[in-house]
């Protein structure tokens, strides 16, 4: 029985009273509001209070040095955006990141992979967002048609993608790239161009979300995907582009992340899954699928940069920063279980 | 019809004066209500009647705003469900709520267990104990056997055994009948007069009519939270039941028009899936609704998602419009114009946390997008004509379709079938738990489809329905198509019989 709900728009055999049902509805837009919001009133809090317990956290250098700290996690926590959304996980991002990262930097200093061909290094960034494609639709294939779960494929892809990027380097760290690809980590203008690139995805990835075929069938596919796939809607081939897109945009991040430090390292990026996720959770994605924004996406991942900076400056130990993130990350699913 | 009933003995339940109000919502005003002992006491109403508020009052879900609640004369305040259980009410809920993993004699001691010491379970008691309860209530079922094995009727008569082993003096059932097949729901009913005859009091909630003057001796009906009457439920005929329940009379319970029948619309030739379904095959004609009865398991869902390529068919084909068509996925089906209106809208039609609109247009997405891109203009222009043409009561498009009532959910898997324009429909249980008012309304749907030429497939569990709305009638039996009858033939008895394998022989020497 679906009737009878305390909830006004279910008495929708009868009539509706009008002024009932406004007010209610104006009721719910502010509960929506502070669903939505609240994790902005989180951001604004994190900020006041470390604006109050220090002089340098307000400065501009020093914003821009929050939002240089978000993007990787951003631009990695997008794709998790998608997969989360259909009800599914990517655990394999870190490892990705690392072996797109790594990729490129053996491209731009060895040539092409087995064909040894020198290349601009623009190609070498090509090459390595190309594996993270290979990466994520093996993941994709793997999930749609051996039917396991995402969990346990990804898991298991962590693994592979690592063990592939430290045998394919022996263990060894690369650096020394061309100038123009350690621009990708410089600023334009004052910002950023990790900032920059990550924003500008971020926009991409909202639209394609609020606008497309591909993002409303994310949404239905994570939603019910019996009932998508009941619709006539390809469920399988969706997720496996859901997942591919997941492993170019943290193939992406890696790239980006190489420029940054200049070095390509076997073990870099490590964790980094966790970071995503807990980026992509905080935001109002619901790990049961079906429901999910990127706008919320980007807030979870600066109140993560924030609360690092933010501790780093109030010289926090490290050890201590790891706590008081983890249980910010649990504040956040258990914001998550109150809405569902 | 209280043959139960000892003169001078106070009723079982009394509601006086019950009222309660949710934010924007009268739900109830001034209910009365009184079930005596050993009553079958049916409450019917449409959607949003009240019911379901009642019933969550009196079994302490919810606290009423005013009014009394008495249980054998003696007023008492029902805090929560364990409350009501030790008081003896039990409620047996129309989603069933049991652990599947588990097996019958677990599953009705669940968080009772009786205990060695501390924390130790004492297993051979549970089971001789779940062994005295099933014996005593005539319900023949292993209490070592797994739930998940089990089908949704014995499921449900694990459902009743739990609530029962409260020693309850009385039970409510949430629509006990909208998933059961006739005989399983023979047997129910056959285990609720047993339970009567022991002193029992039943509050049955039902949408099926039908069946009350065979289970029930009074029933209440309600609307828009008051309770309208109570009346004998063995003289009372349906139409004025019908008439109390939407405060008009309607004029027709299966408003059935025929048209002219036109070419084959589909044809199925020797559908077979290995142990499911074997070597069926039929034809459902431009104009013409064909219904489909048959037992639960019998073959008939299963043959609907063969031919909209849910399932992968072993052998067969199909035809549409006389066309050979290879159908592999529900895409291609609509391709074909063959659409399913699954039978379980929850699981199969709706993605519950999206709105109206994303439902509606879900089967139809590629037509209002470009290059991907979806035109939302257009989209809610066809959202928009769907919820007049339908009368969907929503607030709004962008309403999340978990938010509407039954009727209104199905009216926006009606909606998403009809959009991709199918020359073929199969419906599959269209009706199961919604109210009479909506019933009517997807009927009048079919007869706006027949007009327009589609070809209909009906599968019901409701053999009035097939009855009153098909112009032949396919019996199904154990996974096989056992008749074709034109509906003229087809007498209730004789669908009955067919379905429950009793007359097969016959047919096979007739042929």
């Amino acid at each position: 029985m679906t009737d009878l709900q305390p909830n006004p728009a279910m008495a929708g055999t009868t009539q509706l009273p009008v002024p009932e049902s406004v007010t209610s509805r104006r009721r719910g837009q502010l509960a929506r509001f502070l669903l939505r919001y609240g994790i902005v009133l989180a951001l604004i809090a994190l900020a006041v209070f470390f604006a109050w317990r220090s002089p340098v956290f307000l400065t501009s250098a020093n914003l821009l040095q929050v939002l240089l700290q978000a993007s990787v996690n951003t631009i990695v926590a997008l794709g998790m955006t998608f997969v989360i959304i259909t009800a599914g996980i990517d655990l394999s991002v870190g490892s990705t990141a690392a072996l797109a990262g790594m990729v490129t930097a053996m491209t731009m200093k060895t040539g092409l992979p087995i064909l040894g061909i020198a290349v601009p290094w623009q190609v070498a960034v090509v090459v390595g967002i190309l594996v993270g494609v290979l990466v994520g639709l093996t993941n994709g294939l793997l999930i749609t048609s051996l039917r396991i779960t995402p969990f346990i494929v990804t898991l298991g892809m962590l693994s592979v993608v690592r063990g592939l990027t430290l045998i394919y380097s022996e263990g060894r760290p690369i650096f020394g790239f061309p100038e123009g690809f350690n621009n990708l980590a410089g600023t334009i203008g004052s910002i950023p161009t990790p900032a920059i690139i990550a924003g500008v995805l971020a926009v991409v990835s909202a639209l394609v979300l609020r606008f497309t075929r591909f993002g409303e069938y994310t949404y239905a596919i994570g939603g019910n995907e019996e009932a998508a796939r009941f619709s006539g809607v390809p469920v399988n081939r969706y997720k496996v582009a859901v997942y591919t897109l997941c492993g170019a945009l943290a193939a992406t991040a890696g790239v980006v992340l190489t420029a940054r430090l200049r070095t390509a390292e076997p073990n870099a990026a490590t964790g980094y899954e966790l970071d995503a996720i807990a980026a992509t959770v905080m935001g109002g994605t619901s790990l049961f699928g079906g429901e999910g924004t990127v706008v919320g996406t980007v807030i979870g991942a600066l109140i993560i940069a924030t609360l690092r900076n933010g501790l780093n400056l109030m010289n926090v130990q490290a050890f201590y920063q790891q706590l008081a993130i983890g249980l910010v990350i649990i504040l956040a699913v258990a914001l998550d279980r109150f809405r569902q | 019809m209280t043959d139960g009933a000892a003169p001078g003995m106070p009723p079982t339940l009394r509601v006086a004066d019950v009222s309660k109000t949710y934010p924007g919502v009268r739900a109830l005003q001034q209910v009365d209500l009184e079930v005596l002992p050993g009553e079958i006491h049916a409450v019917i109403g449409e959607n949003g009647a009240g019911k379901s508020t009642l019933m969550k009052i009196i079994f302490g879900v919810t606290q009423p705003d005013a009014g009394t609640i008495e249980l054998q004369g003696r007023p008492v305040t029902i805090g929560s469900p364990v409350e009501a259980q030790r008081l003896g009410i039990s409620m047996v809920h129309q989603e069933l709520t049991l652990v599947p993993a588990l097996d019958v004699g677990r599953n009705i001691y669940l968080g009772r267990e009786p205990n060695l010491a501390p924390g130790v379970i004492d297993w051979p008691r549970l089971y001789a104990d779940a062994e005295a309860l099933l014996r005593r209530l005539h319900l023949p079922l292993n209490p070592r056997r797994e739930v998940r094995r089990l089908s949704t009727a014995q499921k449900q008569m694990v459902e009743i055994a739990r609530a029962l082993s409260w020693k309850s003096r009385l039970l409510i059932l949430d629509e006990p009948t909208s998933s059961l097949t006739q005989a399983e729901i023979r047997d129910l009913f056959r285990i609720l007069h047993d339970l009567k005859a022991n002193g029992v009091s039943l509050l049955y909630i039902s949408h099926r009519l039908e069946e009350l003057p065979e289970v029930a001796d009074r029933i209440t009906v309600m609307r828009d939270g008051h309770t309208v009457g109570t009346v004998d439920a063995k003289t009372t005929p349906i139409p004025s039941l019908i008439r109390m329940m939407v405060g008009r009379s309607v004029d027709q319970q299966f408003p059935r028009i025929h048209v002219p029948i036109g070419e084959e619309a589909l044809r199925v030739e020797g559908l077979t899936r290995e142990g499911v379904v074997e070597d069926v095959s039929f034809t459902v004609h431009a104009g013409e609704i064909v219904g489909m009865a048959g037992l639960v398991g019998a073959g008939r869902s299963e043959t609907a998602r063969l031919i909209v390529g849910i399932d992968a068919k072993d052998a067969g084909r199909v035809f549409v419009n006389g066309q050979l068509v290879d159908i592999g996925s529900p895409a291609e089906a609509i391709a074909a114009g063959v659409v399913l209106l699954p039978e379980d809208r929850k699981q199969q039609g709706l993605v519950l946390p999206r709105s109206v609109k994303t439902n509606l247009s879900l089967a139809t997405l590629q037509e209002f997008s470009r290059l991907g891109i979806i035109a939302q203009r257009k989209r809610d222009a066809m959202a928009q004509r769907f919820v007049q043409d339908l009368r969907i009561r929503t607030p709004g498009l962008e309403f999340r379709v978990r938010n509407l009532s039954g009727g209104n959910q199905q009216k926006v898997v009606l909606g998403k079938c009809l959009g991709s324009r199918p020359r073929v429909l199969i419906f599959d249980e269209p009706t199961r738990g919604i109210d009479v008012g909506a019933k009517v309304e997807v009927y009048q749907e079919m007869n706006a489809l027949v007009t327009q030429g589609v070809g209909i497939l009906l599968i019901s569990s409701e053999l009035p329905e097939v009855l009153g709305m098909s112009d032949r009638v396919l019996v199904m039996h154990d996974g096989r198509l056992v008749a074709d009858l034109p509906v003229a033939e087809a007498t209730p008895e004789r669908v009955i019989g067919l379905a429950s394998g009793e007359e097969t022989s016959q047919m096979a020497s007739a042929l």
